[in-house]
């Protein structure tokens, strides 16, 4: 009897006590540990909005300018514009606006606006500085003034102020986003142009003004500082239709088969591990299937959001199964034997309670695979959306853009000044799409959550 | 330690609810089970199982845990369909009718033969739709004032009508536990069954709960068969007519629920409800 009951009793409490100090440490260090994982997280991310923003807001606000323009008759020697005559056909009728058309089109419309710069600027330009007097203009503007005066012939004899989107390089050289005191041979611009875009910003005919081409416009090569999103957004809706119309039914209703009504055996343990293994596919590959299927083989069109959903929706799939799987196998069985038990069949049960208890995760998973499809870029590149196209698209064939690679497309391009600030923008118009995605993943959840 | 063989201590339960409650069964064959073995992939759980449940009687099944009782219970309206590994072998018939013929229909079987399970499992919807599913999906009310009724008269028998009746929009996981209960009984009530089958129905509730779900039981044998799995051998003796024993698979003895508890055959039977194990 060398040790007594209390002696026992007082090891026990100072063993657990010692131990108690370590497990405290452990607890500590670990939550600390987690904390500065959220914070080095957050910090990050906010470097991230924070270099977007600033770059890319800017963008929003573009140099442009309001000259007086004057439609000079003596410049603009059209005929009136064609009315449908009563009785004539319509083939008739085109055939005369379309030569009205080619008509209009051949009006040195470049004069006029050299002539409202020089007004603008109180100067004679001799004919050697005419270059430096058009290097303001963005070069497609004469084209808008057509399209101006196309729409409203009545502005003939008048002197109207016109709003122009200033060129890229005077954007550039105004917002100060080039060394101002770099020598001439390394500006874009020469001295005699960056001169006058000076006076003109003193003067407040260039102001910047919300850049609305920047939504309205496709992208362009001639003149870079009318290049937009347009283009490439309705490229983007269109695969996001496509992805959302095929892949949300096709993965629900697999994933509701596969969890609650096939057999389990060898061929839905392969179709189930093949699904987990696709989820985890480099979407490129995706990109390289779709091009030689859908190009390849059946024909589709190159470049077109036809193709880009398809391949987008091949992708998404396997997220969306496998959330859905997640979210009916988080439905208690109580409910499913409950439904059973008075006599639903399995169907009815599916549909009845489980779906309805299943449907914001469902919803969830679904929302954030389209965002993730949205925001693809690379199998894209493989079926040609990457290629210089000017035109909105009006099917799902046409020939089209998307958002990210427009986004790749102008980060590449050379006018490096100017596209920075663009392929910030576009990040934030892409970004402000997908939170809102995601913002609409949050209120369905929320919405359709049922309270136990 | 007294680990001598005394041949027959007296039973642990007293024995006397049985007189309280005035049986209701009749002589008619409600549902037979012959030679019923049930499989989970390669372990037997049932070892071939004859029993016969009257009409309008309480039959209480008994045992310790892992015995089978609650397996064989969702044989009987084929529960067991929806496990993939479980494979039902033997024969079970309701009214004569053998409830694994291919052409048998489940939803039907399930309409006939309802089942309370042991955790209250109410859907996340209204009092009211707890109750008017089972009704509106099998088509038995024709107009809104019909599935009030049906609505109404299974909450009465289930007692649950003057506690809820303010309140059929509320949800129905907003009951406590016994009131949920009822409500299971009261949803399985509603489709009009013959055979009510009861998996440890009040394992879940405390006592008083307990009580009034009892009452219950013994209220709605008046008009159904019932069938039920308890842990409690006090409850079986007070509620149930006759008493089944299983043990490890198999039906060790089925009587009167005075005999088991008073005369036990099977001396498993005798060890169990004196407490020996279980």
């Amino acid at each position: 009897m060398s040790i007594t009951i209390e002696q026992r009793r007082q090891h026990r409490l100072t063993t657990i006590e010692n131990s108690l100090a370590r497990r405290h440490r452990q607890e500590k260090r670990f939550r600390f540990a987690g904390l500065a994982a959220v914070v080095i997280g957050l910090t990050l991310v906010t470097i991230l909005f924070i270099s977007i923003l600033m770059r890319g807001v800017p963008a929003f606000w573009q140099s442009t300018l309001y000259p007086e323009i004057y439609f000079d008759p003596e410049v603009i020697q059209l005929d009136e514009k064609p009315e449908r005559a009563s009785g004539e056909s319509q083939a008739a009728f085109d055939e005369r606006y379309t030569q009205w058309l080619i008509q209009a089109g051949m009006v040195n419309w470049q004069s006029l606006i050299d002539r409202a710069m020089e007004e603008a600027l109180g100067v004679e330009v001799e004919p050697r500085q005419l270059r430096d007097l058009r290097a303001l203009v963005a070069s497609d503007e004469r084209f808008s003034l057509r399209d101006q005066f196309v729409e409203n012939p009545s502005l003939l004899g008048q002197t109207v102020e016109v709003k122009m989107l200033a060129a890229a390089d005077v954007d550039v050289w105004i917002k100060g986003n080039i060394d101002r005191s770099l020598p001439d041979s390394r500006q874009q611009l020469s001295a005699q142009t960056r001169e006058w875009a000076d006076r003109l910003y003193d003067e407040n005919v260039i102001r910047n003004s919300f850049s609305t081409s920047l939504f309205l416009n496709t992208d362009s090569r001639s003149s870079p500082a009318s290049a937009g999103l347009a283009g490439a957004f309705m490229g983007s809706l269109f695969m996001m239709l496509i992805v959302i119309v095929l892949s949300v039914p096709i993965g629900v209703a697999s994933a509701i088969y596969l969890e609650e009504f096939a057999p389990k055996n060898r061929l839905t343990d392969l179709v189930e591990i093949n699904i987990n293994n696709l989820a985890a596919v480099p979407s490129i590959v995706f990109g390289l299937l779709g091009a030689s299927i859908f190009i390849g083989y059946l024909g589709l069109p190159l470049s077109a959001p036809l193709v880009g959903g398809l391949v987008l929706t091949l992708m998404t799939l396997p997220t969306i199964i496998i959330a859905t799987r997640a979210s009916l196998r988080s439905i208690p069985p109580s409910i499913r034997q409950a439904a059973l038990g008075i006599g639903a069949s399995r169907v009815q049960t599916v549909f009845h309670h489980v779906l309805p208890l299943a449907l914001p995760g469902i919803l969830t998973g679904s929302i954030l695979g389209v965002a993730q499809a949205l925001g693809e870029t690379a199998p894209l590149l493989l079926i040609g959306m990457n290629a210089f196209v000017s035109n909105v698209p009006a099917t799902p064939l046409d020939q089209s853009a998307a958002l990210p690679v427009q986004i790749y497309l102008w980060q590449g391009n050379e006018l490096r000044n100017f596209f920075e600030a663009r392929t910030s923008a576009a990040i934030i118009v892409l970004l402000g799409l997908m939170l809102s995605l995601n913002a609409l993943a949050i209120w369905l959840r929320k919405k359709f959550e049922t309270r136990w | 330690m007294n680990t001598s063989t005394e041949p027959k201590t007296s039973p642990m339960v007293s024995v006397g609810a049985g007189e309280s409650r005035t049986s209701k069964a009749t002589d008619t064959v409600k549902m037979s089970a012959q030679n019923v073995k049930v499989f989970y992939g390669a372990s037997q759980a049932i070892n071939g199982i004859d029993l016969d449940v009257y009409e309008n009687e309480v039959l209480a099944f008994i045992g310790p845990s892992g015995c089978g009782k609650s397996t064989f219970l969702r044989c009987l309206n084929r529960m067991n369909d929806t496990i993939d590994i479980c494979r039902v072998e033997g024969k079970i018939t309701l009214d004569d009718k053998d409830i694994y013929a291919p052409d048998r229909d489940v939803v039907l079987l399930r309409a006939q033969v309802g089942i309370v399970f042991q955790k209250p499992n109410p859907f996340p919807k209204s009092i009211y739709e707890n109750i008017a599913y089972g009704p509106r999906l099998h088509g038995l009310a024709k107009r809104k004032a019909e599935l009030d009724d049906i609505v109404e008269s299974s909450l009465r028998r289930a007692g649950l009508w003057d506690e809820v009746k303010d309140r059929l929009d509320q949800p129905g996981t907003g009951l406590s536990g016994g009131q949920q209960q009822r409500l299971c009984i009261a949803r399985t009530v509603a489709v009009s069954p013959d055979v009510i089958l009861m998996d440890e129905p009040c394992s879940a509730l405390d006592p008083i709960a307990t009580a009034k779900v009892e009452q219950l039981i013994d209220e709605l044998s008046e008009s159904y068969t019932i069938v039920m799995v308890t842990h409690n051998m006090q409850q079986a003796a007070r509620v149930a007519d006759r008493t089944a024993f299983f043990h490890m698979g198999d039906l060790v003895e089925v009587d009167s629920t005075d005999e088991i508890f008073t005369n036990p055959q099977d001396q498993r039977t005798h060890d169990y409800i004196t407490g020996r194990f279980g």
